[in-house]
């Protein structure tokens, strides 16, 4: 495991895993901004990972692109490159890395728990694993999604006069969002934020369901009475929500366990839906893995290196420049 | 239990007043047998100090590793909220509603309360668990208050907040009399008034242009608004007690009063500071407030009296319908009969017309009236702030030209605003801010801050803003003094924008020093 440093960089064969500089060979988990970025000579992600970066940074956001199947070995002199399904959001891998004989694992950011709008989290064994901790902290304990969306449909039926703003970053989580509606039969069409249409329409043509949707207009204000809008955090708070109907401000994100983060926020309506691990997930991850090194990014380290440490197993905190801000999904 | 904590639940996240109430009226409309706590426990009328936060965490300790509460804790900031969250949730137990588990837990012997605890805490849910905690460590701080309640409880019932509020401090948990007489099975509840705290009669600002015109200065009565604080004073043979504002009794604070009054009385009037009933400020009051004891040593540095403005209750004869101008003499009665030298009367202002009238708003005494009182000569005493009958008319306030460092967005209906700004003077050749003001501007003048802002941030720590330094803000406020606790050495009294200066260029506003000069601080 000494051939990768803090940067998760592998000098040996000068390649990046998730650099947030323009770098040479770049292998991207998934196609959040703060794990994709413009400008690398070379990118080796999954298909639809790159196809995201597409959308978002243009086609031109790279110049050469390798898109490998989940599972497909990928060789680069004496490392073995594969990606395997996070969980995360659409196109999200974790990357197993093989020299000789020892097994990394990066997760990048990963859940265990169900979802529609994904390949479902597969678990790798390996012998050193680098974990995010986005939620490390035993307070993060996420409830069942299908009752956290029920809230919301319950508060549209019971606030006929109001219209649901919820907050969902624009890539993977508005399209969860969308999709759990769906699979609680809400049927009625969802109206997004300008700032979410391609990537939906993404989303269908790579068939989740997310149902129809359309994009808010400056349509009669009361129009959006009783309808569900998706918008992302930061529009939330902006003059952009205020023309709307008596909106009701919900947010779909694991910090909403917190009540008060979320009545500083000025979020009325709560839902625990996170697409990273929760505690347990992440303690579970780390047990079956079987791995006997672990490596802490992204979040709360402090605890689970704690966790770790407790367990016998070599544990430290890696931390990644460019992310230790809780905003960032 | 459910029910009662997801109320607790949505009063937390919910920003507005009006949904606040109609979340209130719900809950109390479908409820029997827990309204008593559930209205006991909103208006913070009772307390079930049945465990500590210290022994919270020694049993929390025992169901988590130390460490990792320790850094879940410091994260969350807020105790109940750890508690509840970190708690191992059992399967959850058999529902048991608010009243039956406060019953139940009040019967827990004091040596079984560990384990016993432990086990109602692991049989709950995060939210039900969350509620129980706030229940057991007081203070709910979910943005209800006691009139809040009172409100919402008025409306469902369509009686007045002002009947309610008469009777509020006479009733006792779990408050039978109060919901039968609200649901009009029997009639208002009767209460012994001489005994009980008197909501006050409050006033509204005048409105120097609309008012002036309606209003007949014959009819009225002016007296100084003093500042320092209101007083509720009940003077029995058998005893005396001395009441804030909102009802709490402070009578240990200040035993001066406690021990020297005499007479059979409910007294309405302002506790000041000061020597031969000569006021000394409200920077001197404010040593001894916020205390609950008294040294004789502070008692003879800042001695303490009270001037009289009205009287509620003569000799257990309820004056409260009589018109002011009669109540006016029994003061005056009371006053003859018993000649407390702890006590003078506010004096009435002879005046024929408004215009006269200013000159002893602003002039008078300086800096230790506030402004006058304007009173109609019939009205009766009224709880709350009625419209119609009393009136404050503040002097005109201090200004200083400050220039906008910070901002932070607002709450409420100013909440997607920058609308709280911080300013400041010069200090040498840096600012050093003065205050801080979250009102006074017009819609079109937050608009034009709230672009600027927005435009021209410098540099971000968290929500706060620092913006360039280009604006210029005409601060007003109602004083200053000298702090201790500010980097600048200088605490404004309710500071407000009262115009942003345009014309006027940055290099041009004073500094820290000749700010201290012009207003007597230096």
């Amino acid at each position: 495991m000494d051939f990768i440093n803090h940067q998760l960089f592998i000098k040996d064969i000068n390649v990046h895993i998730d650099p947030i500089f323009p770098k040479k060979t770049a292998i991207i988990t998934h196609g959040h901004a703060d794990h994709a970025r413009f400008g690398h000579d070379h990118v080796i992600a999954t298909r639809q990972t790159i196809e995201i970066m597409k959308i978002r940074y243009g086609d031109n956001c790279a110049k050469k692109f390798t898109s490998l199947k989940y599972g497909q070995k990928y060789s680069i002199k004496n490392y073995d490159f594969t990606l395997y399904p996070a969980g995360h959001i659409l196109g999200s891998a974790q990357v197993l890395i093989e020299k000789d004989d020892h097994r990394l694992v990066i997760t990048g950011d990963y859940k265990v728990g169900k979802d529609e709008t994904c390949k479902n989290f597969k678990l790798v064994k390996c012998d050193t694993l680098i974990t995010e901790a986005t939620f490390g902290l035993p307070i993060f304990q996420h409830p069942n999604p299908k009752d956290e969306i029920q809230k919301l449909i319950q508060s549209v039926k019971i606030n006929k006069n109001n219209c649901h703003i919820v907050g969902a970053y624009a890539l993977g989580k508005a399209q969860r969002v969308m999709n759990l509606l769906r699979q609680q039969n809400y049927n009625e069409t969802i109206y997004i934020h300008g700032s979410l249409e391609k990537l939906c329409q993404y989303y269908s043509k790579e068939k989740i369901n997310i149902g129809k949707f359309e994009k808010v207009s400056s349509k009669d204000k009361n129009f959006y009475e009783g309808k569900i809008i998706i918008a992302p955090p930061s529009a939330l708070k902006d003059r952009w929500s205020r023309r709307f109907p008596n909106p009701i401000i919900c947010m779909a994100s694991g910090w909403m366990t917190v009540k008060q983060r979320a009545k500083q926020q000025g979020i009325e309506l709560p839902l625990v839906i996170s697409d990273h691990s929760d505690w347990n997930e992440l303690l579970d991850t780390i047990k079956k893995s079987k791995a006997k090194n672990i490596l802490i990014t992204h979040g709360q380290e402090d605890a689970l290196v704690y966790y770790c440490k407790k367990q016998n197993l070599l544990s430290k905190p890696l931390s990644i420049q460019g992310r230790s801000d809780e905003e960032i999904e | 239990m459910k029910k009662f904590s997801s109320l607790l639940h949505n009063l937390i996240l919910t920003p507005s007043r009006n949904t606040k109430i109609k979340l209130l009226q719900d809950y109390f409309k479908t409820l029997d047998t827990n309204r008593a706590y559930a209205l006991a426990i909103l208006s913070d009328q009772l307390s079930f100090q049945f465990i500590k936060a210290s022994k919270l965490r020694e049993l929390v300790y025992k169901q988590v590793d130390q460490h990792l509460f320790d850094f879940s804790y410091d994260y969350v900031g807020d105790l109940a909220e750890t508690i509840s969250l970190i708690w191992p949730t059992k399967k959850e137990g058999k529902q048991q509603n608010l009243s039956t588990l406060i019953e139940n837990i009040k019967k827990i012997k004091k040596s079984d309360i560990n384990k016993e605890f432990s086990t109602i805490l692991s049989e709950l849910s995060n939210n039900e668990r969350w509620t129980l905690i706030k229940i057991c460590t007081g203070g709910l701080r979910i943005g209800v208050s006691e009139r809040l309640v009172k409100t919402a409880l008025a409306d469902l019932y369509n009686k007045s907040l002002n009947e309610i509020e008469e009777i509020w401090h006479g009733l006792e948990f779990p408050y039978k009399n109060l919901f039968q007489w609200l649901k009009n099975e029997t009639s208002k509840p009767k209460i012994d008034f001489k005994k009980l705290f008197h909501p006050m009669m409050l006033a509204n600002p005048i409105d120097e242009e609309k008012d002036f015109k309606k209003l007949n200065p014959s009819h009225f009565q002016a007296e100084y608004k003093w500042d320092g604080i209101r007083v509720q004073l009940m003077i029995s043979s058998k005893s005396v007690s001395l009441y804030s504002r909102t009802g709490d009794n402070i009578s240990s604070a200040f035993p001066e009063i406690i021990e020297t009054t005499a007479g059979d009385a409910v007294i309405d009037g302002e506790l000041l500071v000061g020597r031969k009933f000569k006021p000394s400020g409200f920077n001197d009051l404010q040593q001894r407030l916020n205390r609950k004891k008294a040294s004789k040593d502070l008692q003879e540095k800042f001695p303490i009296f009270i001037r009289a403005y009205d009287i509620l209750f003569y000799k257990g004869k309820d004056l409260r319908k009589f018109p002011l101008f009669e109540r006016r003499k029994y003061l005056e009665k009371f006053q003859k009969e018993n000649n407390n030298n702890q006590i003078d009367l506010s004096s009435i202002i002879k005046f024929k017309t408004w215009q006269e009238l200013i000159k002893y708003k602003n002039n008078f005494h300086d800096d230790l009236n506030e402004g006058v009182m304007i009173k109609l000569k019939n009205s009766e005493y009224l709880p709350g702030r009625k419209r119609g009958y009393w009136y404050k008319w503040k002097k005109n306030p201090k200004l200083v030209d400050a220039i906008l460092m910070y901002a932070q967005r607002g709450h409420g209906k100013r909440s997607s605003y920058y609308s709280d700004f911080t300013f400041g003077v010069w200090k040498e050749n840096e600012l050093v801010p003065i205050g801080k003001a979250y009102s006074g501007y017009t819609d079109k003048e937050l608009l034009v801050l709230d672009k600027f802002i927005r435009n021209n941030t410098i540099n971000k720590f968290g929500p706060v803003r620092e913006v360039k330094k280009e604006i210029i803000l005409e601060v007003a406020f109602d004083d200053v003094f000298p702090s201790t606790r500010h980097k600048s050495g200088v605490a404004m009294r309710f500071p407000r924008i009262h115009r942003i200066r345009w014309d006027k260029p940055v290099k041009e506003v004073l500094t820290i020093n000749e700010f201290k000069k012009e207003f007597k601080l230096s």
